[in-house]
């Protein structure tokens, strides 16, 4: 198959993040970088899926400044065929832009299927994959844990809250991949080297307008201190109704 | 940790990404179950083939033979990666790449390079390195393994090794002889043994309050009869054996530094977090002073063994360069991993943090590939051109 | 003055609590701008304009219901292009979904089609002359966001509990409308639906851990830790140290100094007191909550929420609140 892997650069999560002097950015300093989670599982999705059904291509694309090849040249080192940067000075928060730029690449291409994760580890929008198969006219299926291939259809399943669904679509189609989905192989020190030998094509992105754009960036509050909510199995509404209306982890 | 100096400037794309890998495998794979392993007197087996898939063995090697063709600050890179693990996980991947892959390389003949470097890069063979003897350490010129050739050309070994690393999970001993009855260290050469010989023998060393992860064995032969094509051809003289110490000594000057960041950030991490007299404790004093001159020795010794490694790679090395760099860079190791156990106060004894066990683990690397008192003489007769050794 | 469109989520003929969300943040919308209409968007199988009313109650001016067959499961690619038909054709300010895994499935659908602004996962909105300025939480809601989206209509998903619907009752005149096209023709086709599910997640990866200590007395009661880890479906199950050691828990479950560090949104300790080793591992969860007997045990002080009592009997009673509460989500 011809897969294509859209990919984004995520910054380590477990950094204790500052703002940067521009209140539009976070600071950039000591920052580690690395393929967003999801999208590890995704180009790992690509690898097994053409490991297993014999001969086929990945592509790996990522959109923004030069920085993004470093994250490419992962891809390539893991095993994917060939890059794409779709160069722009940065990567804007308008997803829609995203999109577009990448379906004018995606397009043409002649893919079987095309892979997101379900969502960047920085921005966490889960927007870019379903505007791309809008835009390129393609089924889509989104967060989906696994994902079965046979004869041109592919079989997936979808978590829901508290439920899940099974889809079933014909190729080409767009997918985003959650948790469920393989995990990102270590590149070896073998394809690391392969890899600079790989090709990697530099293009302009196509954003076209920005509609949505960033304001400001800030730390959220400080965490407000602890406290006992009660005792016993008492008070157990009152902490399903705070972790739901102020914490808003339920 | 921080990468205080910027010292990644100095690295290429290729050698960053070959240690985030590392550095990934060695996080997810290695530091969650080490300290259980340590405490249980265990090598982790299990983590092998994970390491041989990875392509960390032997990987400054050829392509041709199954590596990854490295340069040498890459594979510094993975030793520093390896031990921030454990020395002994780091020990294995020497003494696989350095101690036995290498003496194959350069002294063996073709035949053996292909049927063996393959293999042992893959981890299906696993070796051992046999120089250092029970009353022979850093005098190996005095060793009494002897290798006698018979009449068919083939080889009758004799003799005993002590402090071998991999010795009882080897499939092959790199064995190092004196043949012939020649008593003179010209005659050494070297021999590839595959542990099933009849004669041959390896049992642990018991009793290890350091590298606990890691096997050290004692090898015994007795009669091992070997064809010839055991032998090393171009293995000749004391000088083989000490260009592979060479190797792997380079390595280790990496690998300690490993584990002194490792000893580093969780004494940072302890600092920040471990509160007394209500504010955490790397606000008082001491405790900075205690960080500010790990940091420092983490940075120099960062920089000699870069810089070390980039003139490897230009191939002007010397080996007394090299015992520069093995005699401080385990120096400061022991002495930053000791400070770290410090710092941590009571918890630094328990092998939940792992600061004590690379403090124990470095008294050993201290010690092998050449004593800190030995790679100071090195140094000494370097620098006066007198020696103290005879 | 402008009216605002919203989706009603719904599964299984029942409004999920996000759908009044949903129409509730409408409502506001509409009011801030001066007083329009909320017109909400109600699909399924045939009965569910039933639903109508408890919509009307949450602001809905207007329900839009659209009833087949075919849409007993949400299907996005017909949702999206009736929304988008609409949406299009109604003039709107704003349209506002749930950032609920059918949500943000389906509105960067209905954005592409529009070619408009979408902002995901917003908490916070407001409308600030010609454009829509909202908060959106990121880098795993260490960083927040503003962000101003151009242009009308203006798409937006709802973070689920962001916002507490309110009441405002509406007459909520009901309007039927067909999907925008055949259900039967849909690309993609929903052939199973599972309730509850939910693969095993590892524990650096799950949003929420579920952690068990020495507190649960037996390896056996580690099933109640599990049953929470099911009922809040995305949540994967730790452990101490002290409970790896003893073999109640495989050692790949440690969080702590030595075993995993994990930083999930929601961290809940069951009978873990709180040694420094394991606080080292947890203490960057976003919310902390602590299920302990002794109430000057140190987890305490870095949990946002405690509950003081015997973790044996708390944790039924909780895992039935959250499968509950969960359910009607």
């Amino acid at each position: 198959m011809k897969i294509a892997v859209c990919i984004k650069r995520g910054p380590d999560m477990e950094t204790r993040f500052k703002i940067a002097a521009s209140g539009k950015a976070v600071d950039e300093a000591g920052l580690k970088y690395d393929l967003s989670d999801f999208d590890g599982y995704a180009v790992e999705t690509a690898l097994q899926l053409n490991e297993k059904q014999g001969p086929g291509e990945t592509v790996v694309i990522s959109l923004g400044p030069d920085v993004v090849q470093e994250q490419l040249r992962k891809a390539l080192s893991m095993g994917a065929d060939r890059a794409v940067q779709l160069k722009s000075d940065s990567v804007p928060v308008d997803g829609l832009a995203i999109a577009r730029a990448l379906a004018a690449e995606l397009q043409s291409g002649g893919y079987d299927l095309i892979l997101f994760g379900r969502q960047a580890v920085d921005s966490a929008n889960a927007t870019v994959g379903p505007m791309t198969a809008e835009l390129l006219n393609l089924p889509c299926a989104t967060a989906v844990s696994t994902l079965d291939i046979a004869n041109g259809r592919a079989t997936a399943r979808r978590e829901l809250e508290g439920a899940a669904e099974v889809v079933e679509f014909a190729l080409p189609a767009v997918v985003t991949v959650d948790e469920g989905m393989p995990r990102a192989r270590y590149p070896s020190l073998k394809g690391i080297m392969a890899a600079r030998k790989k090709p990697l094509e530099v293009k302009a992105a196509q954003l076209g307008e920005e509609r949505l754009t960033l304001e400001k960036m800030e730390l959220p509050p400080e965490r407000a201190a602890g406290r006992i909510v009660g005792e016993g199995p008492g008070a157990v509404p009152e902490l399903v109704r705070l972790l739901h209306t102020e914490a808003k982890v339920l | 940790m921080q990468d205080f100096f910027d010292i990644d400037s100095a690295l290429s794309e290729e050698e960053r990404a070959v240690r985030e890998s590392v550095r990934q495998f060695v996080d997810e794979r290695v530091i969650p179950v080490i300290g259980d392993c340590y405490v249980e007197g265990r090598f982790p087996r299990e983590i092998i083939p994970g390491l041989a898939e990875l392509g960390v063995f032997g990987a400054n090697l050829p392509e041709e033979y199954g590596c990854a063709g490295l340069n040498n600050v890459a594979y510094g890179l993975i030793m520093q990666e390896l031990e921030r693990g454990d020395s002994g996980i780091r020990s294995f991947a020497s003494v696989q790449g350095a101690l036995v892959m290498y003496p194959i390389f350069a002294f063996g003949s073709e035949e053996q390079k292909k049927h063996y470097l393959p293999k042992m890069a893959s981890g299906e063979i696993i070796g051992c390195f046999g120089l250092t003897e029970p009353d022979f350490g850093s005098n190996p010129s005095g060793m009494i393994t002897m290798a006698k050739e018979q009449s068919d050309g083939s080889w009758m070994l004799n003799g005993g090794k002590m402090w071998i690393t991999n010795g009882s999970q080897a499939h092959v001993a790199i064995v190092w002889a004196k043949t012939n009855g020649d008593k003179s260290d010209k005659s050494i050469r070297g021999f590839v043994v595959p542990t099933t010989t009849k004669g041959f023998s390896a049992k642990d060393q018991k009793g290890k309050l350091s590298l606990r992860a890691s096997d050290t064995s004692e090898l015994v032969m007795q009669d091992v009869h070997l064809p010839a094509t055991a032998l090393l051809p171009k293995s000749g003289g004391l000088k083989s054996p000490l260009m592979c110490l060479t190797q792997a000594r380079y390595g280790i000057s990496w690998g300690v530094i490993g584990a002194a960041m490792a000893c580093y950030e969780e004494a940072l991490a302890y600092s920040t977090s471990r509160v007394m007299f209500d504010k955490p404790i790397g606000g008082f004093q001491i405790q900075q002073q205690r960080l500010a001159i790990m940091l420092t020795e983490i940075v120099k010794a960062q920089l000699v063994s870069l810089h070390l490694g980039r003139l490897k790679d230009q191939g002007t090395f010397t080996p007394q360069q090299v015992s520069f760099a093995k005699r401080n860079n385990c120096d400061i190791a022991t002495d930053v991993a000791r400070e770290a156990r410090r710092l941590l106060g009571a918890n630094g004894i328990l092998a939940e943090y792992a600061s004590m066990r690379h403090m124990a683990n470095l008294e050993s690397v201290y010690t092998y590939e050449g004593t800190h008192d030995i790679h100071t003489l090195i140094l000494g007769q370097a620098v006066t051109g007198l020696s103290a050794f005879n | 003055m402008a009216n605002t469109f919203a989706m009603a989520e719904s599964r299984g003929g029942a409004l999920r609590r996000v759908a009044l969300e949903a129409v509730s943040a409408a409502r506001a919308l509409a009011d801030a701008s001066g007083g329009g209409e909320v017109h909400a968007l109600l699909a399924g199988a045939p009965g569910i304009a039933s639903l109508a009313p408890e919509l009307g109650k949450y602001g809905a001016d207007v329900v839009i219901v659209v009833e087949h067959a075919g849409l007993a499961n949400a299907n996005s690619e017909v949702l999206a292009a009736t929304a988008a038909v609409r949406i299009r054709s109604g003039g709107y300010r704003a349209a506002v979904f749930s950032s609920s895994a059918q949500g943000r499935d389906l509105a960067p659908r209905v954005a592409a089609k529009l070619g408009v602004a979408m902002a995901a996962d917003v908490t916070s909105f407001e409308l600030a002359g010609d454009a829509l300025v909202v908060r959106h939480p990121a880098y795993a809601g260490k960083v927040i966001a503003t962000l101003r989206l151009t242009g009308t209509p203006a798409i937006l998903t709802l973070r689920p509990g962001a916002r507490a619907a309110v009441e405002s009752a509406k007459a909520a005149r009901v309007e039927s409308a067909q999907p925008a096209i055949d259900p039967a023709s849909s690309r993609v086709v929903v052939k199973e639906m599972i309730a509850g599910g939910s693969a095993k997640l590892d524990i650096g990866d799950a949003p929420v851990i579920v952690s068990g200590g020495r507190g649960l007395k037996s390896a056996e009661n580690f099933k109640l830790v599990e049953d929470l880890a099911a009922a809040f479906g995305n949540a994967a199950v730790g452990a101490t140290r002290a409970v790896t050691d003893d073999g109640w828990r495989p050692h790949s479950d440690q969080i702590g100094q030595t075993g995993r560090q994990v930083s999930p949104d929601l961290y809940v300790a069951c009978g873990i007191s709180g040694a420094i080793q394991h606080i080292a591992g947890m203490r960057n969860s976003r919310t902390i909550v602590a299920i302990n007997k002794d109430k000057d045990a140190p987890i305490f002080k870095v949990a946002d929420y405690g509950i003081v009592g015997d973790v044996l009997e708390v944790l039924p009673v909780l895992t039935a609140a959250v499968k509950q509460a969960r359910s009607q989500g």
